[in-house]
């Protein structure tokens, strides 16, 4: 993380406006921080919770930061408090939060926000909304972790590779197993029908 | 007709961008001759155009937002624009919004110093290592930790079931008296209980600097709960910590 100091960590100086950069370039990344949380813990109450507590370590550890893409040291930060407040023993999994009761019956709350007049486009809409979010909370964690990174936060490869601490060829893979797995569910069977056992190494 | 298992990495990264120019024009190549892999290609590019509809993508809900404004240390942002931070231990930072707060705030009332000396003790009982002298979840040994300790017997319920788990005690300093400090959880927020001797009546609820703090009285004892969780939840807390403490029956 701190090997290189890219021309973003050149606006980071120690003294003066530290809250100000901190504003500017960490908060910017807050919607990402939540959706990164929301699909790893897969739980909306303890996704602000998590990320509450992300952005006040990054606050504090702020002086430390040389890397070159905030993004990617916020969101590491993120993944790691994900982890802590899924802990066995840890002081959370003692509340169930309705959310967690089941991914089912979390889909469907989903989709519930304004329901108003809808013309039959917007409803088919919600409800590929609600699959395609289904699927990516159905696939185990490393390559959702991948996933998510990479189509819905747009990060590169050397990028996801930071926020998971894995190296690239290993993001590379997680995401073709995740693309896989993915794919199989949200896509109409294609002509490689052997496409399972490909997919599988 | 499958792709082929030594292009899979390349599909992806063609897809992603990520190829040298080298490589993309051998996987371009690659694609032209072999039907799999193009059929592979097509599905690809189909599954990065479906994961990227709108609302895919959970947004940060507006109460997040709120908690983060609320943050102590946003409550900094005017007055600290020029300050240097080099010299600021992390943790301290919290501490330093309270006592900054607290110079702001005039005129500074008797129940105001109260309640900034709560927030900088339940600030300070953040910094690591500085919550808990007495680890663990079992009341039954919190309770006697603090016999000798105070001359006074603090109720220690057990709330886990209601979704506040016990987690330790401390000593603390309130108000120039010796303070019981016992500590419970609410998901991943701290909630501090402070107990101290005073005489008289009091009752008091209010929110400061994003922290809900509710005191009360009973049995000649000042209680004082402080947390950054909402002021409802915390009022949740009051209600139960009173209800369980009084039939414990002291």
């Amino acid at each position: 993380m701190a090997t290189k100091t890219g021309p973003a960590s050149g606006s980071v100086a120690p003294g003066a406006g530290h809250l100000q950069s901190f504003n500017q370039l960490i908060l910017p990344h807050l919607d990402g921080a939540y959706n990164l949380a929301r699909y790893l813990t897969r739980d909306p109450v303890l996704s602000e919770d998590v990320v509450q507590d992300a952005l006040l370590r990054a606050f504090r550890a702020f002086g430390q930061f040389r890397g070159e893409s905030p993004k990617a040291w916020l969101f590491a930060i993120v993944r790691n408090c994900c982890r802590s407040a899924r802990m066995p023993g840890g002081a959370v999994s003692l509340v169930v939060h309705e959310s967690s009761l089941g991914e089912e019956a979390a889909a469907q709350l989903k989709e519930q926000p304004d329901p108003g007049p809808s013309p039959e486009d917007e409803v088919l809409r919600k409800a590929e909304i609600g699959q395609v979010r289904a699927a990516i909370e159905a696939i185990p964690e490393p390559f959702r972790e991948a996933i998510v990174l990479r189509e819905l936060e747009d990060m590169s490869y050397s990028e996801i590779a930071e926020v998971s601490g894995v190296p690239i060829g290993t993001v590379m893979s997680r995401l073709a197993r995740g693309r896989a797995m993915l794919a199989k569910e949200l896509l109409p069977p294609g002509r490689t029908g052997d496409e399972q056992s490909r997919s599988v190494k | 007709m499958a792709a082929c298992v030594d292009q899979e990495l390349l599909l992806g990264g063609l897809v992603d961008n990520e190829l040298d120019a080298a490589n993309v024009a051998m996987v371009e190549a690659h694609v032209l001759r072999c039907a799999g892999c193009r059929a592979e290609l097509e599905r690809l590019q189909a599954l990065h155009n479906l994961l990227r509809i709108d609302g895919v993508r959970h947004a940060a809900p507006e109460s997040l937002s709120r908690r983060i404004a609320a943050m102590p240390e946003h409550s900094l942002k005017a007055a600290n624009e020029s300050r240097p931070w080099g010299w600021l231990a992390p943790g301290l930072v919290g501490a330093l919004a309270a006592s900054l707060a607290m110079v702001t705030i005039l005129p500074p009332l008797e129940q105001t110093s109260l309640d900034q000396q709560l927030i900088s003790s339940h600030v300070r009982s953040l910094q690591p290592g500085h919550l808990i002298d007495v680890q663990t979840a079992n009341q039954h040994v919190v309770k006697p930790w603090f016999n000798g300790k105070v001359d006074f017997a603090p109720p220690v319920p057990d709330l886990a079931d209601q979704g506040f788990p016990l987690v330790g005690g401390r000593l603390d300093s309130i108000d120039g008296k010796t303070a019981a400090a016992i500590v419970y959880k609410r998901r991943l927020h701290t909630v501090n209980l402070f107990v101290w001797r005073a005489s008289g009546e009091h009752r008091q609820s209010r929110v400061e600097n994003g922290f809900a703090l509710k005191q009360w009285s009973a049995d000649g004892l000042r209680f004082a709960a402080i947390s950054d969780i909402p002021a409802p939840e915390l009022g949740q807390f009051e209600s139960l910590y009173r209800q369980r403490a009084g039939a414990a029956g002291r």
